[in-house]
């Protein structure tokens, strides 16, 4: 069949050309990337392991209890002891600097889909095309943009994590229940205030498993940013790939899904009311308040015996 | 404008869907609500006045459009044709930061289900509307705290609304709208999603507080018997139009149309209609100092056994009996007063139905009835208290005692005959 629509061509030549005039553009997002990934990396690999380890422990400990404290110590000290502790760092950087420009960018636009039906109608599409699309069409792209490295890498992991960040954002928005909001309006609150006090923090279990989804989608995302230079534990299973290298593959392999289950359980515990930290909240909290009902009745007993003094001085 | 009006609805339309100013126009020229092709319209010409201290109720049941109204009033549903000022205000013209300004200084709300912010303590949900009126922490805290004991809260000012009833819950709805001090207070369905123990008693307590505050309230239920309950007036709703408007002896006893009689068909009367609403003309009354001879020809010509005795300005002094009457003749006493008996067991004319009873059996002759000044306005007979709660109370004026009694010197006679018998 000679009828054949060239989609690819077009594309291709609409990236061309983003490049040729935005060239100045994406050497500065580069450059910028490049100095974020460089600058967490910086912080993690600095210090030795062990100490990184051991921090790692005391927030796992503060963050979800001790059983998650071993567990962490563990996962890390097999990541170093398979020798990819270098690696490992590496894509962390990678992750955490992809995953916090994702949400910085999702969970605003999620908000504006939820507030705006038309931007939401736009959105979603969008998204949905983002999400399905193939994760290694976006590295062509993102190398004519940005050439071999570390930036592609954060570009590629951005796009395709960004979408459930947006989605659960906009959910959560939108699942607040519609008789507070109302009463938000009906005292004469501004959309901004509804926002700020009651759609946010309502609809924050929503938002904050969509950051959760954005870190892993990161994660995933990382061994195939091996395939554009990234680096880290991506680059040794693209290398283990190419020379049939399964004991390296393996060892790569395991670390990312260390790094994975890390992250994940670090992420999910915020606002759980878990672990040490959660425990000492709970105890400040109900001894403010305790403090807090007392000065309340001290406020009342004062103004009773106001009341009651001119009786008593008459008796 | 009229400073005893809180609240004027004029001509209220509200329709949602296609083309809904087309559809307010074909609805004036007189279509139907389903001939509106796409839109639906959930407020029809409303048009309605509340007046200060007033308890207006809408009364409807579901889908009636109510829900709809009441939000029309406050702009959390901007209204599609017709006015709805409060005070001197207009709702329907206000640019969004006016209305904003007027909910939170003239018009606060009471939802259904309680709509508190579950991450805020009580007092800080009892303080929300003044923190949106921009009030600085101590004093809003300050105002909460006497709402929040006002409403019978005190010790719960630092529990999360998760933490309390449902009951508990509405209250802290109520005092938020109170504490914000507006002078209405419209309140959606506000009891209905409580059980009914509390319901009666967040009813009792929320005309206490209306009472002391002197709040315009208007309150939306599709409980027919808290409308009858709590309202001043009651507004029935049907299929988005208003079908009647009137206190609830009104509607109970001037059924507009036969939706309305159908639906009061079920209240308990007992409960809403009042003595005045059932009391007759009395047949015959006394001045004290008539002298018992008047007094005596009174009861013998209106065939009565007993009378009324009042002052000159109607006040009710007390009740004689014929026989004490005739002994004082007998005497040739010139004046009454020894023969009236105090004890008349006269009830106000606002008492209910179902208070009426126990008087009534209790007293000697049909119940007086007295006003707020102690005059007698009327009294009600046994006959008519039984006939007024099967719902015709005309009924009881061609009622004639089913058996007389047989005429007490007759019995006598034949008492002592038998007596006379025995003995020998």
């Amino acid at each position: 069949m000679e009828f054949r629509i060239p989609v690819g061509e077009w594309i291709d030549g609409f990236f061309d050309w983003l490049e040729n005039t935005f060239s100045w553009f994406f050497e500065f997002l580069r450059e910028l990337f490049i100095g974020m990934v460089d600058a967490v990396d910086w912080v993690f690999a600095t210090p030795p392991a062990l100490v990184v380890i051991a921090i790692v422990a005391i927030a796992a400990l503060f963050a979800r209890g001790w059983k998650f404290a071993i567990g962490a110590a563990v996962g890390l000290l097999f990541i170093m002891s398979v020798d990819q502790w270098d690696n490992a760092v590496d894509s962390l950087a990678l992750v955490l600097v992809a995953a916090f420009l994702a949400v910085a960018l999702a969970v605003p636009l999620g908000i504006w889909a939820a507030r705006n039906d038309t931007v939401s109608k736009i959105v979603k599409p969008i998204m949905d095309f983002l999400q399905t699309l193939p994760a290694f069409v976006y590295l062509i792209p993102a190398i004519a943009l940005f050439r071999v490295g570390v930036a592609p890498g954060v570009v590629a992991t951005l796009v395709f994590a960004m979408a459930p960040g947006v989605r659960l954002t906009e959910l959560g928005i939108r699942g607040v229940d519609k008789e507070v909001v109302e009463a938000g309006e009906a005292f004469g609150a501004t959309p901004r205030r509804i926002l700020r006090q009651i759609q946010i923090p309502l609809a924050m279990p929503s938002i904050m498993a969509g950051i959760n989804q954005i870190i892993m989608l990161s994660l995933s995302m990382v061994v195939i940013a091996g395939f554009v230079g990234a680096g880290g534990l991506g680059g040794d299973v693209v290398q283990a790939i190419s020379a049939l290298n399964a004991r390296l593959g393996w060892e790569a392999g395991l670390s990312v899904v260390v790094l994975a289950i890390l992250l994940d359980r670090f992420t999910a515990s915020f606002g759980q009311g878990m672990g040490l930290y959660s425990h000492w909240a709970r105890q400040r909290k109900l001894r403010r308040e305790q403090e807090e009902q007392a000065r309340i009745d001290a406020m009342e007993l004062e103004a009773a015996g106001a009341r009651r003094e001119p009786g008593s001085a008459g008796a | 404008m009229n400073d005893s009006i809180a609240m004027r609805a004029e001509g209220l339309y509200k329709v949602f869907g296609k083309n809904p100013d087309n559809a307010v126009k074909k609805l004036r020229d007189g279509a139907g609500r389903d001939d509106l092709d796409g839109a639906t319209a959930a407020v029809i010409d409303a048009s309605f006045e509340v007046a200060r201290g007033e308890i207006f109720v809408v009364m409807g049941l579901s889908g009636s459009g109510k829900s709809t109204l009441i939000r029309a009033l406050n702009g959390l549903q901007p209204a599609t044709a017709g006015t709805v000022t409060v005070g001197d205000d207009s709702i329907t013209e206000a640019t969004p930061a006016q209305l904003r300004e007027i909910r939170r200084h003239q018009v606060s709300m009471v939802f259904q289900h309680f709509a508190l912010l579950p991450h805020r303590t009580v007092i800080d949900n009892v303080a929300y509307g003044l923190e949106i009126q921009g009030i600085d922490k101590d004093e809003r805290i300050q105002r909460a705290l006497k709402v929040t004991q006002v409403v019978g809260l005190k010790g719960w000012e630092e529990k999360y609304p998760s933490e309390l009833s449902g009951g508990m819950q509405q209250r802290v709805g109520l005092a938020r709208a109170l504490a914000a001090d507006s002078e209405v207070l419209l309140m959606d369905e506000a009891f209905s999603a409580l059980d009914p123990l509390i319901r009666r008693e967040m009813q009792d307590q929320l005309l206490e507080l209306q009472s002391e505050l002197g709040k315009t309230i208007i309150f939306i239920t599709h409980d027919l018997n808290e409308a009858m309950y709590i309202g001043d007036r009651i507004a029935v709703m049907r299929d988005g139009r208003i079908v009647q408007i009137g206190t609830p002896e009104d509607i109970l006893t001037n059924p507009a149309n036969d939706y309305v009689e159908q639906f009061v068909q079920d209240v308990d009367r007992s409960k809403v209609l009042t003595a005045e609403s059932v009391m007759r003309a009395p047949r015959a009354v006394i001045h004290e100092n008539a002298g018992p001879h008047a007094a005596l020809t009174a009861m013998r010509d209106n065939e009565l056994s007993a009378l009324y005795i009042t002052k000159r300005d109607r006040t009710i002094v007390g009740w004689v009996r014929d026989r004490d009457v005739l002994d004082l003749v007998r005497q040739g006493a010139k004046d009454l007063a020894p023969a009236i008996q105090t004890d008349h067991g006269a009830v106000s004319k606002d008492t209910a139905l179902a208070d009426l009873f126990i008087p009534s059996l209790e007293a000697a002759l049909a119940l007086a009835v007295t006003d707020e000044r102690d005059r007698l306005v009327g009294v009600i007979p046994r006959v008519t208290l039984l006939a007024s709660l099967g719902g015709e109370p005309e009924a009881a004026t061609s009622a004639t005692p089913v058996v007389e009694p047989l005429p007490g010197d007759m019995v006598d006679k034949v008492l002592d005959s038998a007596a006379a018998k025995g003995d020998a």
